[in-house]
């Protein structure tokens, strides 16, 4: 910031008076010819160094936000600062063109595959069979987390042990009503009890927007193995990839040992 | 002020011409079609991106457009290809000498800073052929770009660089985002209430008045002459014009200004 002369305003602009300077001149002249200071490229480098320092603490940074803006989110009725970068709540991630409903009478789950017993379930029929709650976070694999969400709905295993898993049976592929996704655990990973058909969000049926009416839950994994819209079950002789996991993502998606990431246990 | 919209040599080289369309009366080239094509493009290419980028964000918008992968691949490469146009446009000398005119403070510049932070008006007598204003906003922008470049292609490719530095990346580039839609907006709200600024990056000309008017020390290359005279071209203005001035022929009168 070397250039900053005080002139006033009655004087001339850009003229630093040397002898050159002629009264008057000023309106007619360009008064950029010559060097000037390079206000431009400081300010380029200067964003850089931020931005690069930005990157280096950013991680930091976010994480202490993250509880302040959590903190303001809850206070907010406007749902501004639901907008703002990591300021709480679920961002919408569909890979469809847009979002599919299905209501109580067309809605259908079957599950298939190298079972005993196929079966295709209902919404009643899902309500029928025993309810589990489970109240955890939800962290998604590109950062955000989402405290104490309260998830309720029939463990896979009710359904997986309802149909009776055949003896190549080694993993479980998801597919859902939107046409696109699809999701894949191994049976062990699917027998835990942590893993739900879910039909409830936050204690209400689970919205269109959030992969009602029935989702997958799957609590100690990255929120993209919940795959929404679920619709079929198959049980499959060996893992097959879900949709995002063509794409690099890790097939075990543990919270915090998958993904290269290192965030909190979700359960 | 009629125009011929001058066959002076001087800038000649910077000034395609349309012979076959005389230019407006009373009118000066502000801009070249080079730098209005780079212009454009790159508020094109700047619309797209800051388009998928909400729809990739803004969760009412992401339920209506969807198709996430597609909007994630269009982001990157309207986002990646930012710079292009601004590259492209080194050909043009205009483009070139616009460039260092931007990239360089006068002291009328801070003048003008000092009024706009202090007063919060813009005092366009302090403003060459750009304002202070737009000098920064041009710095602005190529160093946002850049940054947003830079910190998109740590998320685009993450195996190429530790966790931290993607948490990083994912911070400075989502709040940047913030400012830049920010910034955008002021650019375009000051674009929208400036017919003729707007005009100028349109056709690439601008009326005389509003040149004199909002950039009284742009020094207006191809001034369009009332007659042949030289220094009766200068324009009417509320300053009474200089009749020492010297010709406008960029010689070396600028001594006492550095």
């Amino acid at each position: 910031m070397d250039n900053h002369t005080a002139d006033p305003p009655a004087a001339a602009p850009g003229g630093d008076a040397g002898p050159g300077s002629r009264p008057g001149r000023e309106p007619e002249q360009d008064n950029e010819e010559g060097r000037g200071s390079p206000v431009g490229r400081r300010v380029v480098l200067g964003m850089l160094g931020l931005g690069a320092v930005g990157v280096g603490v950013g991680g930091a940074l976010q994480g202490r936000l993250d509880s302040v803006l959590a903190a303001v989110s809850a206070k907010d009725p406007t749902g501004v600062t639901g907008l703002l970068p990591g300021g709480g709540g679920f961002r919408f991630y569909s890979v469809s063109d847009s979002i599919p409903h299905r209501s109580e009478s067309d809605y259908r789950l079957t599950v298939g595959g190298l079972v005993d017993k196929p079966a295709s379930y209902r919404l009643s029929d899902l309500r029928a069979l025993p309810q589990t709650r489970l109240v955890r976070d939800v962290q998604c694999v590109t950062g955000w987390r989402v405290p104490k969400t309260a998830f309720s709905g029939v463990r896979l295993s009710t359904l997986l042990d309802a149909a009776g898993v055949k003896d190549p049976g080694t993993a479980v592929h998801f597919t859902c009503f939107d046409g696109v996704y699809t999701e894949s655990l191994t049976l062990a990973q699917a027998r835990r009890t942590d893993m739900l058909v879910a039909l409830t969000m936050n204690d209400k049926p689970v919205t269109s927007a959030h992969g009602g009416p029935v989702r997958l839950y799957a609590a100690p994994m990255y929120f993209y193995k919940s795959a929404k819209w679920l619709s079929g079950i198959t049980v499959t002789k060996k893992v097959e990839r879900g949709y995002w996991e063509n794409y690099g993502y890790d097939v075990d998606g543990w919270v915090g040992k998958s993904n290269g990431r290192h965030d909190a246990p979700t359960s | 002020m009629t125009s011929t919209d001058g066959s002076e040599s001087p800038t000649a080289a910077m000034t395609p011409r349309r012979r076959d369309r005389p230019a407006p009366a009373g009118t000066v080239r502000r801009f070249t079609r080079a730098e209005t094509w780079v212009h454009r493009s790159l508020a094109w290419l700047m619309g797209v991106c800051a388009f998928t980028a909400a729809a990739l964000y803004l969760p009412p918008l992401a339920e209506i457009v969807g198709r996430r992968r597609l909007v994630v691949t269009v982001h990157e490469w309207s986002g990646i290809l930012l710079p292009v146009p601004l590259v492209l446009g080194l050909v043009s000398r205009a483009y070139r000498a616009d460039t260092s005119r931007l990239g360089r403070f006068f002291p009328h510049d801070w003048t003008w800073l000092r009024i706009a932070v202090r007063r919060r008006r813009r005092d366009s007598r302090y403003a060459g052929k750009f304002n202070a204003g737009q000098k920064l906003y041009a710095a602005f922008a190529v160093g946002a770009i850049l940054i947003m470049i830079g910190t998109g292609l740590i998320m685009w490719f993450p195996r190429l660089s530790p966790l931290v530095w993607r948490t990083g990346a994912t911070f400075v580039h989502d709040w940047l985002a913030l400012l830049i839609a920010a910034v955008i907006g002021g650019h375009v709200w000051l674009a929208a209430s400036d017919p003729e600024a707007r005009r100028g990056l349109r056709t690439g000309r601008v009326s005389h008045w509003w040149a004199r008017r909002e950039h009284p020390l742009w020094r207006i290359e191809a001034p369009a002459p009332r007659t042949s005279t030289r220094a009766r071209s200068a324009p009417r203005s509320e300053a009474p014009s200089a009749p020492d001035a010297p010709p406008a022929s960029g010689g070396p009168d600028d001594a006492g200004i550095r």
